[in-house]
């Protein structure tokens, strides 16, 4: 991993992509990590296209956008048709795999997984599924240990849901295999 | 060893978890984004610790809450944006005459009228000095990083309660809505201030009264026994309008000078690699982020390059300013509208050095690399 390692997230707007960037962000701040979080989106509360972006780094991170990312999560087929054009050269792209992959991208350097379906057929609600993609991103990167990216969650869902969370985030690392985890494998600097 | 507690926050959250930790107690406001957050932590922060918390109808109302809140001797505190800023102008004017120690947090976004809600922008620039009509004092304070909101709220309310006057709080959407780690300072380690409560010794007392030599009356609590007139109009030391043009004219007077006497205790800048520098970027707020890295990537490039940025925005630190002139042949100002603080260095430098302008807005940042084209055509 370079000195500064940016993240990008993107879907529509209530999928809880932005809720993903700061979990990531958090995990990082508890496992000692520089991290900055931001997000963009439109005036709507619901349905449109929307960005989050988490920066990491050892060192303090002045500017606090993402340039071109290194890695980019993408749940829905208008954010990864977007977002894939900018991508960091070799960066790693997660996609829902209900997606069809754009022809810009190398299949080499993206992981298709059933985010989504997992979501709502293995933790029974489709709404975590951001908490599965937060598994499934860790799984593949290696970026924190279980216990900081546990209290990155927990610092920000509701008391009482934490099964509910560690299900999902238990069945979002399931989604990678053991060789992807190889390949995919990041390490601070 | 003691792990540190260090946690993600949200500019926003830090404004309001600073605000408290500086004693406000009463925050009324009309929630517009990017301010929203503020509104929102303050609805569930205020209730325990024993403060109030009030949405009101609009902006308008929202300030004359805070005014009359404070009057009664509360520290208090109202939030919004751009529309909304213009809005409240009017009763910001009057906490300037009236002297009501208070604070006005703007989150800036782009445009005028209601522009790109969920945009970064700094137009709100010279509104912050200027946007009530009148001559009247003005202390304005732009963060940069999530800490520096926690700790420079505190510092907003402070200099509001030392000089009476209303401070506005000038963030913008890119420090704001933006996240990053913090480790909170002590409480017991803050210095708090509150305003003079009793009137002083030996002086008249008059509401407005101050001893020979000093700028600041005391204010006691409306509430508590002592009654007396709070107006918009000019006004003699007992409160009461006054046509008596020695008097108004000594009022608006001290008004300006109790901030024009007191610059080396309100005045702020950071200066970042500015000893050896050639150009210097002048920039504020969130811009100091994309300023930053681009001073490391110029030096790494073999450039002399600095950052001297305000901090207290209003009054503009131009003394500062003007004691680096002698050192630097250029000077690039850097901000997220079409020219509002280069006038101020333009003023303050008056011709002694180049001023070039960088702006942006179109509802993005303007990133590092435009930064160092900027410098480089500069150089060329």
């Amino acid at each position: 991993m370079s000195a500064r390692y940016e993240m990008r997230f993107t879907g529509s707007g209530g999928q809880g992509v932005i809720l993903a960037s700061v979990i990531l962000a958090e995990a990082a701040v508890v496992a000692g990590h520089q991290a900055v979080q931001s997000q963009a989106y439109g005036p709507e509360a619901r349905g449109g296209l929307c960005k989050a972006e988490t920066i990491l780094s050892r060192e303090q991170i002045w500017f606090s956008k993402v340039i071109q990312p290194s890695f980019l999560l993408a749940l829905t087929q208008a954010s990864l048709d977007k977002f894939a054009q900018d991508i960091a050269p070799g960066a790693v792209v997660m996609a829902d795999s209900s997606l069809t992959v754009p022809d810009c991208l190398d299949p080499e350097q993206v992981l298709s997984v059933p985010i989504l379906e997992t979501a709502r057929k293995k933790v029974g609600k489709v709404m975590t599924a951001n908490i599965v993609a937060v598994g499934a991103i860790n799984a593949a990167l290696g970026l924190f240990d279980q216990e900081s990216l546990r209290e990155g969650v927990r610092r920000h869902i509701p008391a009482g849901t934490e099964e509910l969370n560690w299900k999902a985030l238990e069945e979002g690392a399931k989604l990678i295999t053991p060789e992807q985890a190889e390949k995919f494998r990041q390490t601070l600097e | 060893m003691a792990k540190k507690k260090v946690v993600l926050m949200q500019g926003n959250e830090a404004c309001v978890e600073g605000a408290i930790a500086a004693g406000m107690r009463f925050y009324a406001g009309y929630p517009i984004t990017p301010s929203t957050e503020i509104a929102e932590q303050c609805a569930v922060r205020l209730p325990q610790v024993g403060g109030k918390f009030i949405q009101m109808e609009d902006e308008l109302a929202s300030i004359a809450a805070v005014l009359g809140a404070s009057a009664a001797g509360v520290k208090a505190m109202t939030a919004t944006s751009g529309p909304g800023f213009s809005l409240k102008q009017e009763n910001i004017g009057y906490g300037a005459m009236a002297e009501i120690p208070c604070v006005v947090v703007d989150v800036q976004r782009s445009g005028p009228s209601t522009g790109l809600p969920t945009s970064p922008s700094q137009g709100d620039y010279m509104q912050a000095r200027w946007g009530t009509h009148g001559d009247h004092p003005v202390i304005a304070i732009s963060p940069a990083t999530v800490r520096e909101v926690y700790d420079l709220i505190i510092r907003a309310f402070n200099l509001s309660e030392k000089y009476r006057t209303p401070v506005i709080f000038l963030m913008d959407e890119i420090v704001g809505h933006m996240r990053e780690g913090v480790e909170l300072p002590n409480p017991n380690d803050l210095i708090i201030n509150k305003r003079k409560m009793s009137y002083h010794d030996g002086a008249n007392k008059q509401c407005y009264a101050v001893p020979e030599g000093e700028y600041v009356p005391a204010m006691k609590p409306f509430g508590q026994g002592e009654r007396y007139n709070i107006t918009g109009l000019a006004h003699d030391e007992s409160g009461f309008p006054t046509n008596d043009n020695a008097v108004a004219g000594a009022l608006y007077t001290r008004l300006m000078e109790k901030i024009d006497h007191n610059l080396d205790d309100i005045v702020r800048v950071q200066e970042y690699m500015l000893e050896d520098a050639e150009t210097a970027i002048v920039c504020f707020g969130g811009t100091t982020r994309a300023v930053m890295t681009a001073v490391q990537e110029a030096r790494a490039a073999g450039m002399k390059v600095g950052m001297f940025r305000p901090i207290t925005v209003w009054p503009f630190p131009e003394q500062k300013l003007r004691s680096h002139l002698s050192r630097l042949k250029k000077l690039l100002v850097v901000e997220h509208n079409y020219g509002q603080m280069v006038l101020e260095v333009q003023r303050a430098v008056a011709g002694q050095t180049p001023v070039e302008f960088l702006g942006q807005v179109n509802g993005t940042v303007i990133p590092p690399a435009a930064i160092l084209e900027k410098l480089k055509e500069m150089e060329g």
